[in-house]
């Protein structure tokens, strides 16, 4: 049996476009400092540090050993992790997974990123194998494009139920501090009425690229019990990945088969039958408007085909039945170093009910979900309730 | 605690230029040596965790092309952006956490697809270290030259690291480069950044390695006579300007973690055969005494007991950076299980596997295994 863990504290940045103002090992200290202070805790107090970050997008190799006085790793173990979208919620299952090994008791997650210093579109053309793909995919818009249209015409969702998630996302960014696109105002007509960058995808129902960085700390069953009033216990994680090539995958969204297994695995670990019911909130990573609705569908909150209906019945708004992404999501804030991370700390924070103007009331059990690399998948499922 | 063993272990053979395999077809060599060795199937491994560096691959995100040969198809694998050994850490965690009985541990790098010099330049201060035009090689002569200051070290000294490293990689089938040199030998090769020599430097290098960690019950099922992971550890020192490069902190807080937690007092007396990822050959003194694998480093180097450090030749004898570490321990496996060959050193019941990453050891990993 594995020990329990919890989460106890979480700190983001204030994500933008460009923070200008500080770097990389600057941006990071925010973060933790923020966390830290969450908890009422110092350095001393952290046994191990954890990082996730997409250094081709910095240019980098090893940026996280250059910008170590920025997160107080100074003769404690460390260890960064690179996986793509998914990175994030990669370094929050390994704090997990080494918390609940009895190796170490408190464990320090962070995800950083600073896009506004390298090109991350140039450096996501590499994704493709060189040979088969890098030629015809250009990019993350093109792969999503693709996407879509698979799974518009799967499904029958139209482009105005995709908009609906884009403004459901930049309006729940409003009461967020910290999320980046923050748009009272935005209509669905904005979003259709936005440059298309690659049909079907329009550059509102896309998210942006932000800097940003996002500590998140772990503890094992007595020091969490001690340290937070609410702790956030760690009901469930799993991971699973999707093969190399896109033609491997033909229906893509439409059938998310990573998702579908790293989810169903984590209900049953979590003792969850009707996610739609039993989850409170959820934080998904949902990289582009039509992606929300086909992981609603791959994630059981509806039956296949219904994602569009789901939306457009208020279902996962912020006073709906499971509101998904009360944050503002990825579709409002992208470091992609820290993307996957922010989605287990706003998750937390709803369970240890600190989420402020954005706190689903009562949360209880709560989904965070991570994407990226070639479709594959994280889940972390936490709860008020000691697994 | 649960504990961890090894069941198993492959590497390829190191070349400068693997030429005819791309990166995903070595890691698919090994993987399917280990699978084959142990007699594991692949559909029992549920964890996986890999060591891989995007610079050196050419490629973003690119554990992505291993996913599939790993066997990581609707399963859990993680990508550390470190050291092999790193990797190995993470697995055993995976396993002690009680949800994983096996875990695949794998590292791969082909230094031959890109311009080292160009790719371990990426890991200065962008602002102000950069234009210098500074490397992985550069800094380590910086650090050579203030270490062999500091401790007195002639460059013959030195050099006899590389004399027994090369002598003792001549028994090691995967070596790519081995040989009987002599002292002058040595300091005649090429100065590449003074003071380090060609001899005296890990050459480009191009291979894979993996290995199979398994619980003690899935263990005890498989061997009598298993090797077991009893200790590990951890540790990140200063930014490399932030410190001076003749002291290894980083290294010592990482052995004493592990000593500590394998219940070791004289590591010198009860480490029988020690894997160090030298790089370069002032490392491997710098490492053994960190490591307090010997009093005197002059005169071990002299003795046979040297023959007990890097019995495989190391890194010097060609294994690429991330993959050097993961290597280590299964060298160090190879010992306690006797399936060392040629390179076999009797009787070693206790070795120690030491990983480093980062501009001169900046993140070191050690870890101690045991046979029963």
């Amino acid at each position: 049996m594995p020990r329990r863990v919890a989460i106890i504290a979480t700190g983001q940045t204030k994500h933008a476009a460009r923070r200008l103002d500080v770097n990389i090992a600057e941006l990071i200290t925010e973060a933790v400092t923020r966390a830290l202070q969450d908890a009422d805790l110092t350095m001393r107090d952290i046994d191990a540090v954890l990082l996730g970050n997409m250094e081709p997008f910095e240019g980098f190799l090893f940026p996280e050993l250059w910008a170590v006085e920025g997160w107080g790793g100074y003769m404690k173990p460390s260890v960064k992790f690179n996986t793509g979208g998914t990175v994030g919620t990669t370094t929050a299952i390994a704090a997990y997974y080494y918390v609940a090994s009895g190796i170490y008791d408190t464990v320090m997650a962070i995800g950083f990123q600073k896009q506004s210093e390298g090109h991350t579109q140039t450096a996501i053309t590499t994704v493709g194998d060189p040979i088969w793909e890098r030629s015809v995919m250009a990019g993350a818009i093109g792969n999503f494009a693709v996407m879509a249209t698979t799974y518009m015409h799967e499904s029958g969702v139209t482009e105005e139920q995709a908009a609906k998630v884009a403004v459901k996302a930049r309006r729940n960014a409003c009461l967020n501090e910290y999320a980046h696109l923050q748009m009272p105002d935005i209509t669905v007509e904005d979003v259709l009425k936005s440059e298309m960058l690659a049909y079907p995808v329009k550059r509102l129902d896309m998210c942006p690229q932000s800097d940003g960085a996002v500590a998140v700390i772990f503890a094992e069953e007595s020091k969490a019990q001690r340290l937070a009033p609410r702790p956030a216990w760690i009901k469930a994680v799993a991971t699973a990945h999707e093969q190399q090539y896109m033609g491997d995958s033909p229906k893509r969204l439409a059938e998310m088969r990573s998702l579908i297994a790293a989810s169903r695995r984590a209900y049953q670990a979590a003792g969850i039958t009707n996610p739609r019911r039993e989850l409170d909130v959820a934080e998904i990573y949902e990289v582009a408007s039509f992606a929300e609705l086909a992981m609603y569908e791959n994630l059981g909150f509806c039956e296949r085909g219904e994602g569009g209906k789901l939306i457009d019945a208020g279902v996962t708004e912020l006073t709906g039945e499971l509101p998904v992404n009360p944050s503002g999501g990825v579709l409002s804030t992208n470091p992609i170093g820290a993307t996957a991370l922010i989605r287990v700390a706003e998750a937390a924070l709803q369970i240890m009910g600190k989420a402020g103007r954005r706190q689903v009331e009562g949360a209880r059990t709560a989904l965070a979900t991570g994407y990226g690399g070639n479709a594959w998948t994280d889940i972390l499922i936490l709860s008020r309730e000691k697994p | 605690m649960r504990r961890v063993a090894i069941l198993g272990a492959a590497q390829t053979r190191f070349e400068a230029c693997k030429a005819s395999l791309a990166y995903n077809e070595l890691v698919y060599g090994v993987v399917r040596e280990v699978l084959d060795r142990t007699g594991v199937p692949m559909r029992e491994i549920e964890s996986m965790v890999t060591a891989s560096q995007d610079a050196y691959d050419g490629k973003t995100i690119s554990g992505m092309a291993i996913n599939e040969v790993v066997g990581a198809y609707l399963k859990s694998e993680a990508k550390v952006a470190a050291d092999g050994l790193q990797a190995l850490l993470y697995g055993v965690a995976r396993i002690l956490s009680g949800e994983f009985d096996l875990t695949l541990v794998v590292a791969h790098c082909k230094e031959s697809e890109g311009d080292p010099a160009a790719i371990t330049g990426l890991m200065f201060d962008p602002f102000v270290q950069r234009p210098l035009h500074l490397d992985e090689l550069t800094a380590a002569a910086l650090q050579a030259r203030r270490y062999c200051r500091k401790k007195g070290l002639a460059p013959e000294d030195v050099a006899l690291v590389s004399v027994k490293a090369h002598r003792q990689a001549l028994k090691n089938p995967y070596a790519q480069r081995a040989g009987m040199f002599s002292v002058s030998d040595v300091l005649a090769s090429p100065l590449l950044a003074d003071p380090i020599h060609e001899l005296e430097a890990a050459p480009r290098s191009d291979g894979a390695c993996a290995l199979l960690l398994a619980s003690e019950a899935r263990a005890r099922a498989h061997t009598d006579r298993p090797v077991f992971i009893i200790g590990i550890g951890n540790c990140t020192d200063a930014y490399w300007t932030e410190r001076d490069l003749a002291e290894a902190r980083a290294l010592q807080e990482a052995a004493r973690r592990a000593y500590a937690m394998a219940g070791i007092r004289e590591p010198a007396r009860e480490i029988h055969v020690a894997e160090i990822s030298a790089r370069y050959a002032h490392e491997e003194l710098m490492a053994i005494e960190a490591l307090g694998l010997h009093p005197n480093l002059v005169e071990l180097i002299a003795q046979e007991r040297a023959a007990c450090i890097n019995p495989s030749g190391g890194p010097l004898c060609g294994n690429p950076p991330t993959v050097s570490g993961l290597l280590r321990a299964i060298e160090a496996y190879a010992q306690l299980s006797g399936e060392a060959g040629a390179r076999q050193i009797e009787g070693a019941r206790t070795a120690l596997a030491h990983g480093a990453g980062g501009i001169c050891g900046q993140n070191q990993t050690v870890v101690i295994l045991q046979r029963e």
